[in-house]
């Protein structure tokens, strides 16, 4: 799993070293590198994926697990695991990667190397995210994720990028610090309960944290990943950040960085804390909640085509903290199918705002209008992926949608029928979108826009695939998932 | 037979997809061929599967695939055959590929030719998914599905911005109603762990007591998506507006087939629905209300399509009605007959609407008896069964329905009542349209007759708008609690003559023009009534100023996000520290050494101070 | 060895502590940067007259030795701090301290 990140971090080095030679040159490498890492992916999983071997072989729930020495003195590991959940969610990852750099293949064209090499990195560093199970090791890898991006939005950002750029990182940053203190202060409680050093997951596992410090360190964790994910009121760097980010940040941003929030309450701040995260589900569930009817009334709100979608993010990601939350499997299952989910529908319908800016020079909805009409292949495309995001049955996101309400609902009842609202509400503002940008009378100077190229076209029919799949046979995702879930469920006690 | 049942949604769907990916570089003869064709193969293995089911008639359960499973909560993708899908199906296919047929002349000089197809047969697969569906999630794909068509449609023209908000609000209206309904299913899965329709009905005759609280619950929440979706009040005001499509989609989904899913959906639930005796009993009022409102709002309207929404609306009204009532025979015959009748009305005014050049305010039409015979006759078939005069099919259902609803109970008479005055007003407004469409002076003139591709779907259904009504449906499986046959008495003869006073009215009112004449209609107050319900009865404001405009208030107010308020006050603060702490560092050498000498002493004094 | 008191070192040490406070006072109140280096020699002057006096007291070689030190310091101070007086002439063209304070450092 290692050579993973390797893969990904030395070919972004070699994309960068690369751009000296040819300007295309560094995507196509990116490219190339991106397809090796899959390719190594695919090999790595294929054993696991067949045979049901998870079980047998004492590794609990986990497919895969490596583990190698790397500061012993406080007990700290380069230790890698994967289980159906991260396999899921790297999967994700990488095909992202790839639709990013075709997002991005006319549009960037300076210091083209260096911009994949960022983008690369950023990968390896959600990919080590995704993998980590020594907590210092999750630390470092989400810095790396960040500070890559950083440089995405602050280099390549569009108008007001000094900005978004400054707010994304301090957010971010900020609290990421507190996870750090929280780590360090549960490393600390560890050594005391049992007098040695450790930073490993399954170690702080069988010695849970308890008592008042345990709620503390909880919303240390939880602070970083509220952030992250983003919820209510701590969603404001992501319209922001959105916005102003080249495409390939976008979909790498919206489809992926946001997954390492939920993805870190579910494998950390739950499992780690039960009792601190039962005790604050109350508070929590409001609050997904009212991002999720926030995000969607501020959606509608919006004149600019990637800030909306932006807003949607909060507002879909809001149906992620309320299935965690939720409390049982059901929702559980809903939230990991909603972050892949979204994660593709999302990622689409910025590649097609970039699409948009790249053509149009503007993301303003009034500049827009009508283009169906002129580019016939992205308006049924942005059909399909606003439809989908709208919760249409058949596809990804109504699937997810779904098992977190039925499972909110088990539990309360009356909050379930309140976010019920958001699905007339994020039908409004799909739909207004939709009209706004490709319906209605068609302006004099786009008549003569180019229409999606087949690069895009493929990238984006990958997606509709998968979403389609999501919608129609997510069994074995859910399969994949479930013995994470169920041992989640085991150590919670729900 | 398995595999035919299979094809029957597959075979539009297929289509739809292939119209969908390379539609725009297709011929039109072959886009015609795929779409009318795939309709007309699916109507064809209907009629095979119903006549081998008549030799054999027990359901069918297909099971697909598994299409998810979260521990033990389970849903498959799988269809189901048995009595009341059978006729669903008959009608979809059926009437689908005569309009399918229709359109192929109707839209034949449209430039998206192909994207209509596709829209059309993705519709028609997603209607005969919504009546085969096994289960409630399935059944909600297909629900949706006919929605999102519905949408696509209406917004067909999507050049002209009111296309789009008319098809907007279909969605969002629609939408609202669904929202309401998931949660009546996830109410049924935190129940009972399925959502299989069958297993649902069982365990909860076994489970819940009549009346008791939790099968109220969710018949009603159930029943909001019904209303929305088969524009009942109080979310109607979506189906006029829906006219802005094209007039064989008007006649397809917003008259024959998807607005009815609601009928549908009531009587599969049926064993559901008797355990909540108080929410029939709304369905029933609900369904009366309806049927007199939109039957004056019909009255008042100059629009010819408009004219029939409206109608529509109202003659759900009745079958829901007839729902409420318990007499669930009743309801699904009128469901047949007026998917008959109103499709004819629909294909004849697109007809009317085609061969004077997309006019369709009525107040410009008149004479064209003789210039169009073959709307004429049409219209004048459906106008007749719409008013349910004896020997139509319309009569033959909704006589039944008047007839039980005088023996529902203690409330039976008032609902009578109002049916029969719904019934009276039908009359008088479709033979308002007859006499002032093709009677009097020619006002505008018709440019061309319609083809035979549009005169043969116009002459089959009117067939069956006549004849419709002997047909008798096999429904004894499906209906738990049987209705019996209503009596025939005094009523019987006062109810069938109710639609022949409303003609005689509508002939004096119109052809003999005594509309002039009535001081009530032309006083101050019956122009201000005509207005009132010309604008169907300000439902529209209703939720315009309540709804509407609060919501676009607070989405510009908001705009700006008001959470950035709250970081903007840390930054503020940050900056204002800032400014004060900057002027210590003004680059005056002298001030920062006497600062400095200053701290010096200070240091010194607390530090003599810390040691005495 | 013997010493010889002629003046007591509380006397000495009180004109050092004058001379050193001269100093300090010259460097706050002056604007011009001749003066400020002249008054910074003043006080390093009273420091290494302090040291002097200390050395002699106690008999000691070190108050010598850093006199030495302090005079080594103060000639380089001065060269660097002339230096910096003659680029402040040419590019700024005055000896006011306080026009200088563009970096306001």
């Amino acid at each position: 799993m290692s050579l993973l990140l390797m893969l990904l971090l030395v070919g972004g080095a070699i994309a960068w070293y690369s751009e000296r030679f040819d300007k295309e040159l560094p995507a196509k490498i990116a490219i190339v590198v991106l397809l090796m890492t899959i390719g190594f992916f695919a090999y790595l999983i294929r054993p696991v994926l067949g045979a049901d071997s998870s079980v047998s072989d004492g590794l609990g729930f986990w497919l895969l697990v490596e583990s190698h020495v790397w500061i012993p003195r406080f007990g700290i590991t380069f230790s890698l695991a994967m289980d159906g959940m991260s396999l899921l969610l790297v999967g994700l990852t990488l095909l992202l990667g790839v639709v990013a750099v075709i997002a991005s293949w006319s549009e960037i064209d300076m210091r083209a190397g260096f911009f994949h090499a960022n983008l690369l990195w950023t990968l390896a560093g959600t990919v080590g995210v995704f993998l980590a199970v020594d907590l210092f090791l999750f630390f470092l890898f989400w810095e790396v994720m960040l500070v890559p991006m950083y440089l995405l939005i602050a280099i390549w950002g569009h108008e007001g990028r000094a900005k978004a750029s400054m707010k994304f990182f301090i957010f971010t940053q900020s609290s990421g610090l507190l996870m750090l203190l929280a780590i360090l202060t549960t490393a600390v409680a560890y050594v005391t309960a049992t007098g040695e050093w450790s930073f490993s997951y399954m170690d702080w596992l069988d010695q849970p944290l308890t008592g008042p410090i345990a709620t503390w360190v909880f919303v240390g964790f939880l602070l970083a990943f509220l952030v992250k994910l983003p919820a209510f009121p701590f969603h404001s760097w992501l319209p922001d950040a959105h916005t102003q980010a080249p495409t390939a940040g976008s979909v790498i941003l919206a489809g992926v960085l946001l997954k390492t929030g939920a993805y870190g309450l579910l494998r950390f701040g739950v499992p780690l804390f039960p009792d601190a995260a039962n005790t604050l589900s109350t508070p929590l569930l409001i609050i997904g909640v009212v991002g999720v009817l926030y995000g969607a009334v501020l959606a509608f709100g919006q004149r600019d085509f990637k800030r909306l979608v932006a807003y949607s993010s909060v507002s879909h990601m809001g149906f992620v903290l309320l299935g965690i939350f939720a409390w049982n499997t059901l929702a559980w299952s809903g939230a990991v199918l909603q972050m892949i989910a979204h994660g593709l529908s999302t990622a689409a319908l910025f590649m097609i705002a970039g699409a948009l800016q790249h053509r149009l020079h503007t993301r303003k909805l009034e500049a827009m209008g009508g283009l169906w009409r002129v580019m016939p292949r992205m308006g049924a495309m942005a059909m399909f992926f606003v439809i989908a995001s709208v919760g249409m049955p058949g596809l990804g996101n109504f699937m997810a949608e779904f098992l977190i309400l039925a499972g909110l609902f088990q539990a309360w009842p009356l909050l379930c029928a309140v976010a019920a609202i958001a699905l007339v509400t994020g039908a409004a503002y799909g739909l207004s979108l939709l009209q706004q940008a490709f319906h209605g009378p068609v302006a004099e100077v786009n008549k003569s826009l180019p229409d999606l190229h087949w690069r895009d076209m493929l990238a984006l029919g990958a997606l509709v695939i998968g979403l389609l799949v999501l919608g129609l046979y997510p069994q074995p995702v859910i399969d994949l998932v479930m013995p994470t879930l169920n041992a989640i469920s085991a150590m919670v006690g729900s | 037979m398995q595999l035919l049942l299979i094809l029957v949604p597959t075979l539009p769907l297929l289509s739809a997809t292939l119209l969908l990916l390379l539609g725009r570089n297709m011929p039109q003869r072959m886009v015609t061929a795929l779409g009318v064709g795939s309709v007309g193969l699916a109507a064809a293995a209907v009629a095979v599967i119903a006549r081998q089911w008549l030799m054999a008639p027990d359901p069918v359960t297909i099971v697909l695939w598994q299409w998810f499973a979260v521990q033990d909560f389970s849903v498959d993708i799988s269809l189901h055959l048995d009595q009341l899908s059978i006729i669903w199906l008959c009608t979809i296919t059926g009437i689908g590929f005569l309009i399918h047929l229709y359109s192929s002349e109707y839209m034949a000089n449209d430039t998206d030719y192909s994207r209509y197809f596709a829209y059309l047969n993705l519709f028609v697969a997603s209607m005969l998914i919504l009546v085969l569906a096994d289960n409630l999630l399935l059944l909600f794909l297909g629900w949706e599905g006919v929605g999102l068509c519905s949408y696509l449609l209406i917004g067909f023209w999507y050049a002209d911005k009111a296309n789009g908000a008319a098809a907007r609000k279909a969605f969002l209206f629609t939408r609202a109603g669904d929202a309401v309904m998931a949660l009546g299913l996830f109410l049924l899965v935190a129940e009972f762990n399925t959502l299989d329709i069958q297993q649902l009905v069982s365990s909860a005759t076994d489970q819940w007591a009549t009346g008791s609280l939790l099968p109220t619950l969710a018949c009603a929440l159930i029943f909001a998506g019904v209303v929305g979706k088969s524009a009942q009040l109080p979310l109607q005001t979506w189906l006029p507006d829906a006219m802005a499509g094209p007039t064989p989609v008007s006649a397809l989904i917003h008259a024959a087939t998807m607005v009815t899913a609601g009928i549908y959906l009531l009587t599969r639930l049926n064993g559901l629905y008797v355990l909540a005796p108080d929410v029939l009993w709304g369905v029933a009022v609900i369904g009366v209300i309806t049927a007199v409102v939109a039957a004056c709002a019909a009255l008042a309207q100059n629009d010819i399509k408009r004219i029939l929404a409206y109608s529509t609306i109202s003659q759900l009204g009745y079958m829901f009605l007839a729902l409420g009532i318990q007499a669930w025979e009743a309801g699904v015959m009128h469901m047949m007959t007026h998917a008959f009748f109103k499709a004819l009305l629909f294909l004849a005014a697109g007809a009317v609407i085609e061969c004077l050049h997309h006019e369709q305010d009525i107040r410009r039409m008149g004479g064209l008896r003789q210039r169009l015979p073959v709307p004429f006759w049409s219209f004048l078939i459906g106008s007749a069964a719409l008013a349910a005069l004896p020997f139509t099919a319309g009569f033959a259902s909704k006589d039944l329905i008047l007839l039980f609803a005088w023996e529902a109970g203690s409330g039976g008479v008032w609902l009578w009542s109002l049916a029969a005055l719904g019934a009276l007003i039908t009359a008088i407004y479709s033979f308002k349209l007859i006499f002032v469409v093709f009677f009097g002076d020619l006002k505008t003139e018709p440019t061309h007759q319609p083809g035979w591709r549009m005169a043969l779907p116009l002459g089959i259904l009117g067939l069956f708008s006549i004849a419709g009504g002997l047909i008798v449906l096999p429904l004894d499986h499906i209906i738990t609690i049987a209705s019996g046959e209503p009596g025939h008495g005094l009523i019987a003869w006062i109810s069938g003559a109710i639609p022949v006073l409303g003609v005689a009215i509508a002939y004096l009112l119109f052809q003999r023009g005594g509309i002039e004449h009535i001081g009530l209609i032309q006083s101050p107050f019956g122009r201000w009534l005509a207005g009132f319900w010309q604008g169907g009865w300000g439902m529209d404001t209703f939720y315009d100023v309540l709804i509407q405009r609060p919501y676009r208030a607070l989405t510009h107010w908001w705009r700006n996000e008001p959470v950035d308020l709250l970081v903007a006050g840390v930054t503020s603060t940050a900056t204002r520290i800032h400014s004060v702490l900057a002027a210590t560092q003004n680059g005056s050498l002298g001030r920062y050494i006497t600062v400095m000498v200053a701290g010096l002493i200070l240091m010194l004094a607390l530090l003599q101070g810390g040691v005495s | 060895m013997t010493t010889v008191q002629f003046v007591p070192l509380e006397h000495v040490l009180a004109i050092a502590g004058l001379l050193f406070a001269i100093g300090l006072l010259g460097l706050m109140l002056r604007r011009n940067i001749i003066f400020m280096l002249m008054a910074l020699e003043v006080m390093l002057n009273s420091a290494a007259l302090a040291f002097i006096a200390a050395g002699a007291y106690w008999g000691h070689a070190d108050g010598q030795v850093m006199f030495l030190f302090i005079l080594a310091i103060a000639a380089a101070e001065v060269s660097v701090g002339l230096g910096l007086v003659l680029q402040m002439r040419r590019q700024i063209g005055s000896l006011n301290m306080n026009v200088a304070s563009r970096l306001r450092g």
